[in-house]
């Protein structure tokens, strides 16, 4: 039986690790690099990685962070972050990433999926939301907005019309990134993540707000989420007590919710 | 010396980087001069099995790739999209693949979601040099919405349940093949390239 998954998340500036919350306000964790190879010992089951700035300062992705990074994590490793076209995919797959994730790209240039998807298949390509409750209206009929450009600009698309169009269009995976919830350690935004699970036949990621074993639990379960995101409370020194993969996974065990287990074998 | 199959849709830098980490030496081949020249060839993959065909076909490796590993029994290791070639058909185009191994790709049906995504379940049918130091029934990483379905039982050698029990490890002879990404599989996945790296390409 296919396991949930639990995903750390890194928003790197200059090849560190920072902290945001509520997309702002970024503290300094730790190099990406050292960070991947604890969280790899620690039998994490897969990582994700944006480069915050790189959409803002029109450049390319920073490669030399995505291959330290590969060089030192064998389990999956998602890149996003100031992706333009294939031509940027192809340059990020080939320094050792599996995964490309698009958010406010895909939302200028909805064709990047489709494109992205038939080059490298849709198994490569994640489609990442900033999304946020605004209330229910005519034109957002789940009462939740897609946000853009590190969750500053409103997009008036609804958040499930959205990921219904992504999942069509190409994209293997959904994040759902509660803008709300991000960085506040007070637990997913389940009414959104569970309405995306719904919408969709792809793997939906709870992503935004995980402070405790039980947020997650309830990400993976009541918010019909396949993976959960997990940052601050593995790392934020916002946070009293940062807790380790190892003792999460427990405590999910614990929860009834089917996890990788930890497993004892000799170094290679 | 281990060749990495390099091709524009492949994934063939994640392999190199376990090797490394491993200190197994290995390199990237691209032309049939360089198959020729090792001793050992993976065949990595992401993606759809037509455009892993068309790009082998493009490089005009399928012909060298079937010289060295059917004639020469030169060990072989498929991953992922590099388990699905090997058999004579894949739906997902649908295409004709290198017809190595009797058998079809076939879709998951829509009872889970699909792709699958994540860390699942291998149980292995016999004791096989590849998967000697394994912990019992370990997990490794998928990423697949299309299975193989060998002809002969006999070539199974790990199978998985995802809406079906499906073939997630093939050997036959001196070829092997997993289903996951054994790049991408923790320790597990680094124990069995490590043991790659010295398999004389028998069953014992």
């Amino acid at each position: 039986m296919l396991t949930k998954r639990l995903i750390a998340c890194f928003d790197v500036i200059d090849g560190r690790v920072t902290k945001a919350q509520n997309f702002q306000d970024n503290i300094d964790v730790a190099p990406a690099a050292e960070l991947a190879q604890r969280l790899y010992a620690d039998q994490i089951d897969e990582i994700v990685f944006y480069d915050i700035l790189a959409s803002a300062q029109q450049r390319v992705i920073d490669l030399d962070t995505v291959r330290a990074v590969a060089e030192h994590v064998f389990v999956p490793f998602t890149v996003g972050g100031g992706i333009r076209d294939l031509d940027d995919m192809f340059t990020v797959l080939k320094a050792g990433a599996e995964k490309i994730s698009i958010d406010s790209m895909a939302v200028r240039n909805p064709d990047i999926i489709r494109a992205g998807a038939e080059a490298f298949g849709n198994q490569c390509i994640v489609l990442s939301t900033q999304v946020k409750q605004v209330g229910v209206s005519e034109s957002l009929p789940s009462g939740y907005e897609v946000f853009i450009d590190g969750a500053r600009t409103a997009t008036g698309m609804d958040a499930v019309e959205w990921v219904k169009r992504g999942a069509d269009l190409g994209a293997g995976e959904i994040v759902v990134n509660s803008i709300d919830g991000d960085g506040t350690a007070a637990g997913y935004d389940l009414a959104i993540t569970r309405a995306v699970a719904d919408a969709v036949t792809v793997p939906v990621i709870a992503s935004g707000g995980a402070g405790n074993v039980d947020h997650i639990a309830a990400g993976l379960t009541e918010g019909g989420a396949s993976a959960a995101i997990i940052s601050s409370i593995l790392y934020s020194p916002r946070l009293d007590r940062n807790v380790g993969v190892r003792e999460l996974k427990a405590g999910l065990a614990e929860r009834k919710v089917h996890m990788r287990p930890w497993i004892e074998i000799a170094p290679t | 010396m281990i060749g990495v199959v390099d091709y524009r849709a492949g994934n063939a830098p994640s392999v190199m980087f376990a090797l490394s980490r491993l200190g197994i030496d290995a390199t990237l081949v691209r032309t049939p001069t360089e198959v020729e020249a090792v001793d050992r060839i993976i065949l990595p993959g992401v993606g759809a099995a037509a455009a892993t065909i068309a790009s082998l076909a493009e490089s005009d490796l399928v012909g060298v790739l079937r010289t060295r590993v059917i004639e020469a029994d030169t060990p072989f290791l498929g991953i992922c999209i590099g388990l699905q070639v090997i058999f004579d058909r894949s739906d997902e185009g649908p295409t004709d693949t290198l017809g190595w191994v009797p058998g079809v790709v076939t879709r998951f049906p829509a009872t889970d979601r699909v792709p699958q995504i994540g860390w699942n379940r291998v149980e292995f049918s016999r004791p096989h040099p590849l998967t000697v130091g394994l912990p019992a029934d370990p997990y490794c990483y998928f990423v697949n919405s299309f299975y193989a379905a060998p002809a002969d039982p006999s070539a199974v050698l790990g199978t998985t349940s995802y809406s079906v029990d499906f073939c997630s490890m093939v050997a036959r002879g001196n070829i092997a093949a997993t289903q996951f990404h054994a790049e991408k599989s923790g320790e597990v996945g680094l124990r069995i390239l490590a043991n790659f790296a010295t398999w004389d390409g028998r069953e014992c």
